[in-house]
C-alpha cells in the first residue's frame, strides 16, 4: 500500500506512479500535521455547489451523516451531524478529512474521498477513480468551512 | 502511571469494541426492523407474495423433467415431510465436489445428476420457486448451520470475507452488520443482515430474490466487483451467514423493504 508519508511539506505526485493507465490522475498535495492546508485545485471552492454536493446521494456523505438540511428526509446517523463543523475544524483539516479519512483514523469508517491506492476489489466502473473530484472536493469544504455553529 | 495505564486499556477495549460478533441473545432478524404493514405482508400468508412462488414450486415439485423424465417427488415424495428441515442446514457440504454447495446449487445437481435435465439459471422463476418452496418446509425451524469439520474451513472464509474491506467505499459488511446494525444509512435501519428469510420478496425488487442476489447488491454498494452467481465466494458468505444465525428461525418466504 503507497500511502502518502504524514511528513510536514512533502509535496510530491503521490499516485502517479499507482494509478491505472487511462485513469485520471491526481493532484499531487502535502500533509502537514493533520491538515492539507493549501487546495487542491489552487482556487478556492464553490460554497453552493458544495451544499449541492453534499445532499446528494451520489456523494455518499449523508448515507452516514446528518446536517442543516431540513429538505432532505433521509439522512444517516452513523457518523456525526455536520452542523459546526467548520466551527470545530480549520479547512486544511476539512480537506485531509475528505482526502483520506483514514490516514488521521485507521479504522474509521468513513471513505477516503481523493484515493486510489490501497483499496480492494474495486468494481470495473469506479476503479482508478477517486470518489469525487478536487473540484469537488474544494466545492464541499468551502461548504463546511461555513458551517460555523 | 497508573491514569496512562488505564488510558490504554481503555484504548484497547474501544479498540475491540469494533466489529465484535453480535452476542447471541441480541439477534434479531430483519423482520423486526420492519414497519406493522411489512410485517402484516409477511406475517398473512394470503398478503405475501412469496406464496405465488412458492406455490409455483409446489407444482414443479411434481413436474416430470430431463432425459430421466422423473419429478423431485419421485425420489423425495412429499416435501411436506421429506424438506422439512433441509433448508435450515444448508449450504451443506457436498462430499463429491469437497466444498459446500447452497440450497439453490443443490436442485441444480439434482436436476443434471438425477433428473439429466440443464440447471436451471440463478435467479430464474424456476429455481427461485423450487428454492421458496422446499424453504418454506423448514419455516419457523432453528437453522441448524451444518457442524460438519469438513465445512469449517469454508465458514472461515466466509467470516474473512465477511470482514474484509473492499470497494470504492472501502467498507466491510462488519462495518455495517456488527458494527451499526442499530444505526440508520440515510435513514433506513441497517439490520444485522441475517440470513433467515431467503428467498424472500423485496418490495424495492418487486419480485422474489435469493440470498445470494441481496449479497451482490450490498457488495456493488460499496462499489465493488460482484462475486459471479455461485461462486465459491459467496456460498462461503452464505454459509458463514447461517452460522451466524443459528438457531434463528427460518421464515421463508419473507418479505423486505
Ligand atoms: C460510511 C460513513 C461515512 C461517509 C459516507 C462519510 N463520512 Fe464523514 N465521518 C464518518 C465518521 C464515522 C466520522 C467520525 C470520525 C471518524 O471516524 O473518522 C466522520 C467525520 C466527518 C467529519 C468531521 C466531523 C466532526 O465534526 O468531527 C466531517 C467534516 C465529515 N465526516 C464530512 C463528510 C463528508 C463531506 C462526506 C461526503 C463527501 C462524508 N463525511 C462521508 C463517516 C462517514
Ligand atoms: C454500507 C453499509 C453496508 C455494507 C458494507 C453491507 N451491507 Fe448488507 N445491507 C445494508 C443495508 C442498508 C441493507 C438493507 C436493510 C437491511 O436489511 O439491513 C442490507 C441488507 C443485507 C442483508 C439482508 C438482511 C435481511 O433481513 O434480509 C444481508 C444478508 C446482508 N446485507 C449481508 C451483507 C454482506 C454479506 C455484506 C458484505 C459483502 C454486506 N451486507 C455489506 C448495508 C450494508
Amino acid at each position: 500500500m503507497a500511502r502518502p508519508v504524514p511528513t510536514s511539506f512533502l509535496v510530491a505526485a503521490l499516485f502517479a506512479a499507482c494509478a491505472p493507465a487511462g485513469a485520471e490522475e491526481l493532484r499531487p498535495y502535502g500533509i502537514v500535521g493533520d491538515a492539507i492546508p493549501v487546495s487542491l485545485t489552487g482556487t478556492k471552492g464553490d460554497v453552493t455547489r458544495g451544499r449541492a454536493l453534499i445532499v446528494e446521494r451520489s456523494s455518499t456523505c449523508i448515507l452516514c451523516h446528518s446536517g442543516p438540511f431540513p429538505e432532505q428526509a433521509f439522512q444517516g446517523d452513523l457518523a456525526p451531524n455536520l452542523s459546526g463543523s467548520g466551527g470545530r475544524w480549520s479547512e486544511g483539516q476539512l480537506r485531509l478529512r475528505l482526502v483520506d479519512a483514514a490516514h488521521l483514523n485507521a479504522a474509521t469508517i468513513m471513505p477516503s474521498y481523493y484515493r486510489v491506492d490501497g483499496l480492494a476489489r474495486v468494481g470495473a466502473s469506479w476503479r482508478g477513480k477517486p470518489i469525487l473530484s478536487a473540484e469537488q472536493i474544494e466545492d464541499i469544504v468551502a461548504y463546511l468551512v461555513t458551517l460555523r455553529n | 502511571m497508573r491514569i496512562a495505564v488505564c488510558i490504554a486499556l481503555l484504548a484497547a477495549m474501544v479498540g475491540a469494541a469494533l466489529a465484535t460478533e453480535i452476542p447471541p441473545a441480541a439477534r434479531r432478524s430483519g423482520y423486526s426492523f420492519m414497519g406493522a404493514d411489512t410485517k402484516a405482508m409477511q406475517d398473512e400468508d394470503t398478503a405475501n407474495p412469496g406464496m405465488l412462488s412458492v406455490l409455483d414450486g409446489e407444482a414443479l415439485w411434481t413436474r416430470k423433467a430431463g432425459s430421466a423424465d422423473k419429478a423431485c417427488a419421485e425420489c423425495h415424495n412429499d416435501a411436506r415431510v421429506s424438506m422439512k428441515g433441509v433448508a435450515a442446514r444448508y449450504p451443506a457440504f457436498e462430499k463429491m465436489l469437497g466444498k459446500p454447495i447452497d440450497l439453490e446449487g443443490r436442485i441444480n445437481l439434482c436436476r443434471t445428476n438425477h433428473q439429466q435435465a440443464t440447471p436451471f439459471a440463478y435467479e430464474s422463476r424456476e429455481l427461485l420457486a423450487l428454492s421458496a418452496y422446499v424453504a418454506q418446509q423448514s419455516r419457523g425451524m432453528p437453522i441448524a448451520a451444518d457442524d460438519d469439520p469438513e465445512l469449517a474451513p469454508f465458514v472461515e472464509k466466509g467470516h474473512a470475507l465477511f470482514m474484509q474491506r473492499q470497494g470504492q467505499l472501502n467498507l466491510g459488511c462488519a462495518n455495517c452488520h456488527d458494527d451499526n446494525w442499530d444505526r440508520k444509512l440515510a435513514g433506513s435501519p441497517i439490520t444485522q443482515g441475517q440470513p433467515t428469510g431467503y428467498p424472500l420478496y423485496r418490495l424495492e425488487w418487486q419480485s422474489l430474490g435469493s440470498l445470494q442476489r441481496r449479497l451482490r447488491a450490498c457488495i456493488t454498494g460499496i462499489r465493488a466487483q460482484a462475486y459471479d452467481y455461485g461462486s465459491p465466494e459467496l456460498v462461503e458468505l452464505e454459509l458463514y451467514l447461517m452460522s451466524r444465525a443459528r438457531g434463528m428461525p427460518v421464515e421463508t418466504p419473507a418479505v423486505r423493504p
